[in-house]
């Protein structure tokens, strides 16, 4: 059987995102079986950033307003400076010819890396199922990313 | 060395060459060899990494004006 490693994805930010693809996506190359578990922030990477807000109540409203997320509208964890230096490394990666973080999450899909969301950041946050990626593979709890990760070699929080 | 294939991966950074070069030798059979062309210094540590991950045969690593041209032999 192949050897598991599993992701605990909490930060929203683009470059803990690529970090963070960067693994799955050698792991899964190495022929190791990945799932990477989408918690709180990061959450945001895997929003599709489309459609009507449908949370209910106004600080959930407010708060999905304010936090639409998707994979391009990602900030920088240090220097965004509101949004220029994220501009610049997206510049730099792509002189780079170092793939976006949607080329990644494409890739990793192509090599079988599991994608789950947690749902009690959901119901907290009042994000449905409908604002993800259809790519999200499983909506579960804790329980379900630890019966993965007792069972992997490599287990990270990012 | 001779190759039964080449992969261009001039100017890509890790993780790109080992995910490229993982994707090639699926393309392959067994026994043959795929060369790969690279520039990120990390690949002289990074495919003998894959090698001993994934069971494949690391066969030499050619380092030229700061190109590389690694070999490797697809196992089964």
């Amino acid at each position: 059987m192949a050897e598991k490693v599993t992701l605990a994805v909490f930060s929203g930010e683009l470059d803990k995102a690529l970090a963070a693809f960067n693994i799955a996506i050698g792991a899964a190359s190495s022929g190791m079986e990945v799932s990477m578990f989408f918690t709180f922030w990061g959450l945001n990477i895997i929003k599709k950033n489309q459609g009507p807000i449908r949370s209910r109540g106004i600080m959930r409203k407010m708060l999905n307003f304010m936090n639409r997320g998707g994979p391009k509208r990602l900030p920088l964890s240090r220097f965004h400076m509101f949004g220029l230096g994220k501009w610049m490394m997206v510049r730099l990666m792509r002189d780079a010819k170092f793939p976006s973080l949607d080329e990644m999450i494409g890739l990793a899909r192509e090599m079988g890396v599991k994608f789950m969301a947690c749902t009690t950041s959901m119901g907290l946050m009042g994000i449905s199922r409908e604002a993800f990626i259809p790519e999200v593979d499983s909506y579960c709890g804790v329980a379900t990313y630890l019966s993965e990760a007792r069972e992997a070699k490599v287990n990270l929080f990012i | 060395m001779k190759a039964d294939a080449t992969l261009d991966c001039i100017g890509l950074y890790c993780p790109m060459p080992i995910a490229y070069t993982a994707k090639k030798l699926k393309e392959l059979e067994a026994g043959q060899v795929l060369e790969v062309l690279a520039d990120d210094e990390g690949i002289k540590e990074d495919m003998p990494a894959w090698c001993r991950m994934t069971g494949n045969e690391l066969l030499g690593i050619e380092e030229e004006a700061g190109e590389y041209k690694v070999y490797v032999r697809k196992s089964k």
